[in-house]
């Protein structure tokens, strides 16, 4: 798998577009439902406390920041999340993770080959 | 010397890696205190770091430089945000231009960092790294490329095929 991510990261309006889709909670529970399985933007509605077009209106912040796709059957939008992005963010951090490891392993190694104050000659 | 646990939040941004080592707090602390250990783990073996200005009070300023294969010196500096010694260091991290000023175009990661003594002796330590953003990670991580962190992006695929349920 050759992810954006590896060969150059995400243009930085789509992560803006991101970071404004995630920083609401019903979104985030939108994404974190449609991620379980596939949700008519009618069934989603029935779920918050706001009208069908508030939540079409989630929804489609949501599909704009690639967080869920949307398509059609008859009548219904049923919309599915989509993992892809929400790894991103946990790539991201997966990357951080590793320079960190590495600084906490030479923090060890000099930290144990350290002659303690007093010590030293 | 062994890294406990790694916490990452995906929703907060935050990743906090927690450390425990077999040596009293005060030789921890040291580590960060004091440049000379500082520089000896900062930078990876590829990018050594030296700090040339090193001040751990608040407000105080630490700048510092990497040196590449290739003789290229990225830049960055620390603005102290807190210091309780050896408790406790909180640091605003950011890149710099070439005459060790903060560049204002990049942004700029808090890192917080809690040393305890818990009763079984030892040190256990917390790195808490914070993000202002999304876009701001992901800034910091194509600068951090230069600095030498590509190791690190080699294992990105292998993260994301087994990271399938988040957060």
């Amino acid at each position: 798998m050759y992810n954006h991510m590896v060969v150059g990261l995400a243009p930085p309006e789509r992560a803006d577009r991101l970071f404004h889709a995630l920083a609401d909670a019903t979104r985030r529970d939108i994404v974190m439902r449609t991620m379980r399985g596939e949700h008519s933007v009618s069934a989603l509605a029935r779920l918050y406390p706001m009208s069908f077009a508030a939540v079409q209106k989630h929804v489609a912040v949501l599909e704009s920041a690639e967080l869920v796709t949307k398509r059609r059957r008859g009548r219904e939008q049923l919309v599915r999340g989509n993992v892809g992005t929400v790894q991103d963010a946990c790539a991201l951090l997966e990357q951080f993770e590793a320079v960190w490891r590495d600084r906490i392993d030479r923090f060890g190694e000099v930290l144990a080959g350290d002659q303690p104050e007093g010590a030293q000659t | 010397m062994t890294v406990t646990t790694v916490h990452k939040d995906p929703e907060a941004l935050t990743m906090t890696i927690t450390a425990e080592f077999d040596a009293p707090i005060e030789r921890v602390w040291q580590m960060w205190e004091d440049p000379r250990r500082l520089e000896r783990w900062w930078g990876p073996p590829t990018y050594p770091a030296t700090f040339v200005d090193h001040d751990l009070t608040v407000g105080g300023s630490v700048r510092y430089f990497m040196t590449g294969p290739e003789d290229d010196t990225p830049r960055g500096w620390w603005r102290v945000l807190a210091v309780e010694a050896p408790h406790r260091l909180e640091f605003e991290n950011g890149f710099a231009d070439d005459a060790g000023d903060p560049d204002p175009s990049m942004p700029v990661m808090i890192i917080g960092v809690t040393l305890h003594a818990p009763a079984g002796g030892g040190t256990r330590m917390a790195v808490e790294t914070r993000f202002p953003s999304l876009e701001a990670m992901q800034q910091l991580i194509s600068a951090g490329m230069d600095e030498g962190m590509s190791s690190a992006i080699a294992q990105i695929d292998d993260l994301l095929r087994s990271e399938v349920t988040q957060p």
